[in-house]
């Protein structure tokens, strides 16, 4: 139960994209379409459980004042190993999402969970933190891509959305980004206060 | 001729490749520090100062040692920790050497770590071929001051229409990021007028 409420806390109450409004630089700039999100996410997932998981296991042994550099040095061996991979397995997405890889290295949600949640938790619930909070990214990427990919190049998961449609190409350039954001945080907003009332 | 090349770098990482606007780097400090226009122009000249120094130690660093031992798949390690430590360092310098300077930009330097945009220009430093091109270093060097000029200019016109915002009549459910984020919308849309250009 208490792993379930883990879970749901990343996807919705404590979404690390939406409601607490960190980690914006990947969220923007890879969701011209719903597979670049997608692979995102996985990455970012894959190295938020891996870096969660291994920091709780050596919390008792990292002196305190030098923990902020350990931790850098775990997340960014495994950046790497999504980076190497990616590139030997699936080099058009590495293409396509370029600098994005490495800079998973700098993305504050995974630093912040080290240092919120994993430093002061056992490996298991780390774990699942992780797994919640990447389910959180996926949720946020999803839904901007799936408004920038229909609107700026009238396709859906690669197939065309509207026969006839011309796209309105600023949608995946950075405006748009920053426009859909703002418009999906307004939503947000608008749901939480009715639900207040 | 040279002078030329030089000048492009740098207007084009200001205005055409602006890397908050058009690359969508950077974007932590750019929402966090940019409520008052002189923290924002602190943050914005301690990323100057941190983006020319980080290209010009990750150049070498990459050349001289990643490339000839065969390690290049470390570099995002080697960066981060390289920019950490610079970060640090500078730090420690100016509390020495300018107690005033650091008064001004002391809350910010440890910011700057986590700021993609840093890791994001040293990144494109080697991807965009600077390690085997003449003058490469000072390419590298130019394109980071560059691209920290044109995060400064991002972070100043922000910080310049949110003192503003602050007085505005606003739907309660747009305040905070939401208007943020259609004011970074319409400046976006702005420098987009620069793409297109060339020399």
């Amino acid at each position: 139960m208490k792993y379930w409420q883990l879970i749901t806390d990343g996807i919705w109450h404590r979404n690390p994209t939406l409601v607490i409004g960190i980690g914006m630089c990947p969220t923007l700039a890879v969701t011209t379409s719903i597979s670049n999100a997608l692979w995102m996410t996985l990455a970012a997932t894959f190295v938020l459980v891996c870096s969660n998981a291994l920091v709780s296991a050596v919390k008792n042994i990292v002196p305190d004042h030098i923990r902020i550099p350990i931790f850098i040095t775990i997340i960014a061996s495994f950046v790497i190993i999504v980076e190497l991979t990616l590139k030997a397995f699936q080099p058009e997405v590495d293409k396509a999402l370029g600098i994005f890889i490495p800079l998973i290295v700098v993305n504050c949600i995974i630093l912040g969970r080290a240092e919120e949640f994993a430093q002061k938790n056992d490996v298991i619930s780390s774990v699942f933190d992780g797994i919640g909070m990447g389910m959180g990214i996926g949720f946020a990427l999803g839904l901007l891509a799936f408004f920038r990919e229909i609107l700026g190049a009238n396709k859906l998961m690669g197939y065309t959305f509207i026969p006839g449609m011309e796209p309105s190409l600023v949608m995946i350039m950075a405006p748009g980004a920053f426009f859909t954001l703002a418009f999906i945080l307004w939503g947000m907003n608008v749901i939480k206060s009715k639900s207040k009332k | 001729m040279e002078l030329k090349i030089f000048l492009t770098i740098l207007f084009a990482t200001i205005f055409i490749n602006n890397y908050v606007l058009s690359q969508i780097l950077g974007l932590c400090p750019f929402l966090g520090v940019s409520k008052k226009l002189d923290s924002a122009l602190g943050m914005g000249l301690a990323v100057i100062f941190v983006m020319g120094m980080a290209s010009f130690f990750t150049f070498f660093i990459y050349k001289y040692v990643l490339i000839p031992y065969g390690i290049t798949y470390l570099r995002t390690l080697a960066f981060i920790l390289i920019i950490a430590g610079l970060v640090q360092l500078v730090e420690m310098i100016i509390e020495k050497v300018s107690p005033s300077l650091y008064q001004a930009l002391g809350i910010f330097l440890p910011l700057i770590t986590t700021n993609c945009a840093i890791l994001g220009v040293t990144v494109l430093n080697i991807d965009s071929g600077f390690i085997t091109a003449d003058y490469g270093l000072l390419k590298s060097v130019v394109q980071g001051i560059g691209g920290g000029i044109g995060f400064t200019l991002a972070l100043l016109l922000m910080a310049g229409i949110r003192e503003r915002l602050e007085l505005a009549d606003i739907p309660e459910n747009l305040k905070g990021l939401p208007i943020t984020f259609i004011v970074a919308g319409l400046l976006a849309i702005a420098f987009l007028g620069f793409s297109g250009m060339s020399f």
